[in-house]
């Protein structure tokens, strides 16, 4: 996810000492050209063509059904019969379950996760930062279904033992391991985004006489709001769409869950569950779409939102900080751009 | 553990905050390092040479994982085909071909959706496009296609930023030689960018290898006779079979699935040392 973005990959061991252009004519040149220039559109345009192409066909699946039924009782109703008959399709269980495991493991890693960025923005010595920099790109890299294997074979239960619960599958062991998960996400995008705040701040802030612990928190963290917000909401996205996890340590009961310590299952683990068992066209197959175009727009609203607020943390880091406030907050967002992978 | 401007620290409950912060910052690391520990402490008992080159046996709970190794193996040489030509041209497109305007922002924006979109929501897709749509069947070549549409936004960044770190004097020295923008970025640009695209490429598909939610719906299985050979097979993968491993075979040794992830670790962990070799091959020739 992040430091894809070194700012420092240029070889520069003589880059043009091999290169050898063929002769040829102006034409000939002028049509390559061309044709690489209309080969590179076309990347870009397929990047926006597959955006819409999701949406199109999430819409195309689902909309057969919803709008047959009422889509307020679809969206707020309790009741998922998907193989009765007839069947009831209504998915507030779900929603209110990914609403609650991705809300709970936010409370504990945003904490956590703030200040090991404040640790590592502010207070660390280079030797540990440039460490825990690629540590933190590997964690981020661990597939979501060794979380969930953790969660199902040790976390579970322990966690039955700590609450005293029936069974260690239940929200509370997914939102611990989602806040693990989500962790590398927080620290990597706040470390970029504190970076970010123009050396200038702190310097006037210190030569006011505060201290150094006054100027960080009534200065450089304010300062870093934007870019902050805009990490917690991009690690607020990758929680609420992760699957995996979810669906082997929530429990998987359909109700909709009062608390957090129960078992429950999300929008994604409904997906993954069902998908391979509704019939293609059937009214099952097309409620799962459904379910998924909600999830989808929720996760595009986050972005945008994401977007949004990192847009205006390098505004306001290029504001008074000079190119190199500015690039680190574009980093900063260039990476968003790939955490939800 | 601080650097000179904190070493001073500050007066009474400041200084406690201060270690406050350095304590949680070792817990955090030291609870996500402790994932990557507990997969190898549990998993390494069950690796023998029968275990990966072996064929499963008795739906998994004897024999070895090779045929998963190899699906996904298999799938992400085909994914990469899929995702870094196009990835790679995009971020050109990018850096070196887009005037500022409509198309531009549009490209800019189907990024960051791209990479907000959830992995199973790519899996749906996948299963209503590629497999049905398109009628490529639960395969290879519909899984790694959704794979690609996933690990896309990666790699065009990965480009992006790479090609932007080019210096402008590399694209004027040669032009001045009489090459057009395209050789230009053929031959001066792209070499000179390769490090930064190979790591962000390798770093993403690294990711792909260990995703479940997408493979799901568009081809994945758990027990298949013989391997795949074209992309139109059906296959098995590490990340699925960890999954049935663990939640779906009554009386599975649980070490053997402990085996499984920590295979999967480990290819998803080469895949990020590789990357960071490749960068670090580059500074160490300054």
């Amino acid at each position: 996810m992040k430091n894809v973005s070194p700012s420092s990959t240029v070889n520069e061991s003589d880059p043009i000492a091999d290169v050898t252009i063929r002769p040829m004519t102006a034409a000939r040149r002028q049509a390559m050209d061309r044709t690489a220039s209309l080969f590179a559109n076309t990347a870009g345009i397929t990047l926006v063509a597959i955006v819409l192409l999701i949406l199109a066909f999430m819409a195309r699946e689902s909309l057969p059904l919803l709008t047959r039924m009422n889509v307020w009782r679809f969206l707020t109703g309790t009741r998922w019969y998907p193989v009765s008959i007839p069947p009831t399709f209504e998915i507030l269980p779900f929603v209110v379950a990914s609403g609650l495991i991705t809300v709970w493991s936010l409370i504990f890693a945003v904490p956590v996760g703030l200040a090991a960025a404040v640790y590592m923005a502010e207070m660390s010595p280079d030797r540990i930062r440039l460490s825990a920099k690629p540590v933190l790109e590997v964690l981020a890299g661990i597939p979501s279904i060794i979380f969930g294997l953790i969660g199902l074979l040790i976390l579970s239960p322990l966690v039955r033992e700590a609450f005293n619960l029936n069974s260690g599958l239940a929200g509370i062991t997914a939102a611990l391991l989602l806040a693990v998960m989500v962790l590398p996400t927080i620290i990597s995008l706040s470390d970029e985004a504190i970076r970010a705040v123009p050396r200038d701040y702190r310097d006037a802030s210190l030569a006011l006489g505060a201290t150094q612990w006054q100027t960080l928190t009534r200065v450089t963290l304010p300062a870093a709001g934007s870019g902050v917000k805009a990490a917690l909401l991009l690690a607020l996205g990758r929680a609420l769409g992760e699957t995996m996890l979810v669906l082997m340590v929530a429990g998987g009961r359909i109700t909709v869950p009062t608390g957090i310590m129960q078992p429950m299952r999300t929008i994604t683990a409904t997906l993954a569950t069902e998908v391979n068992n509704a019939a293609y066209g059937s009214d099952h197959y097309r409620a799962l779409f459904g379910l998924g175009l909600v999830l989808l727009v929720a996760t595009l609203g986050l972005s945008v939102l994401a977007e949004k607020y990192a847009e205006k943390g390098r505004r306001q880091a290029g504001l008074g900080g000079g190119a190199t406030a500015a690039r680190a907050g574009g980093g900063a967002a260039g990476q968003g751009g790939t955490t939800g992978v | 553990m601080f650097n000179s401007e904190w070493r001073a620290k500050g007066k009474g409950s400041e200084q406690l905050y201060i270690y406050l912060v350095l304590l949680v910052f070792v817990l955090a690391m030291a609870a996500a390092l402790s994932i990557i520990g507990v997969v190898i402490v549990r998993g390494l008992p069950a690796i023998s040479r029968e275990f990966i080159l072996g064929m499963p046996r008795n739906r998994g709970i004897e024999g070895g994982i090779f045929p998963s190794i190899f699906g996904t193996l298999y799938l992400m040489l085909l994914t990469a085909a899929f995702c870094l030509p196009i990835g790679v041209m995009a971020g050109v497109y990018l850096t070196e071909y887009a005037r500022p305007g409509k198309l531009l922002s549009l490209v800019n924006g189907a990024i960051l959706n791209l990479a907000g979109v959830p992995s199973i929501v790519y899996g749906l897709f996948g299963l209503a496009f590629f497999v049905m749509f398109l009628n490529l069947g639960s395969s290879l070549l519909a899984a790694a296609l959704t794979l690609a549409c996933m690990t896309l936004p990666v790699v065009v960044t990965a480009t992006r930023e790479a090609l932007l770190a080019v210096p402008q004097s590399y694209r004027e020295a040669a032009w001045a030689l009489g090459a057009n923008r395209w050789q230009g970025i053929r031959t001066v640009v792209l070499p000179a960018a390769k490090n930064g695209i190979i790591t962000g490429a390798v770093l993403g598909l690294g990711r792909a290898a260990g995703e479940t939610a997408p493979i799901l719906a568009t081809g994945v299985a758990f027990l298949l006779p013989r391997l795949p050979v074209v992309p139109n097979d059906r296959f098995m993968a590490l990340p699925y079979t960890i999954y049935i491993y663990a939640t779906q075979i009554p009386g599975m040794p649980r070490e053997r699935t402990w085996g499984a992830a920590l295979v999967l670790l480990v290819i998803v962990l080469a895949a990020n040392g590789l990357a960071t070799a490749v960068r670090a091959g580059k500074s160490a020739r300054r």
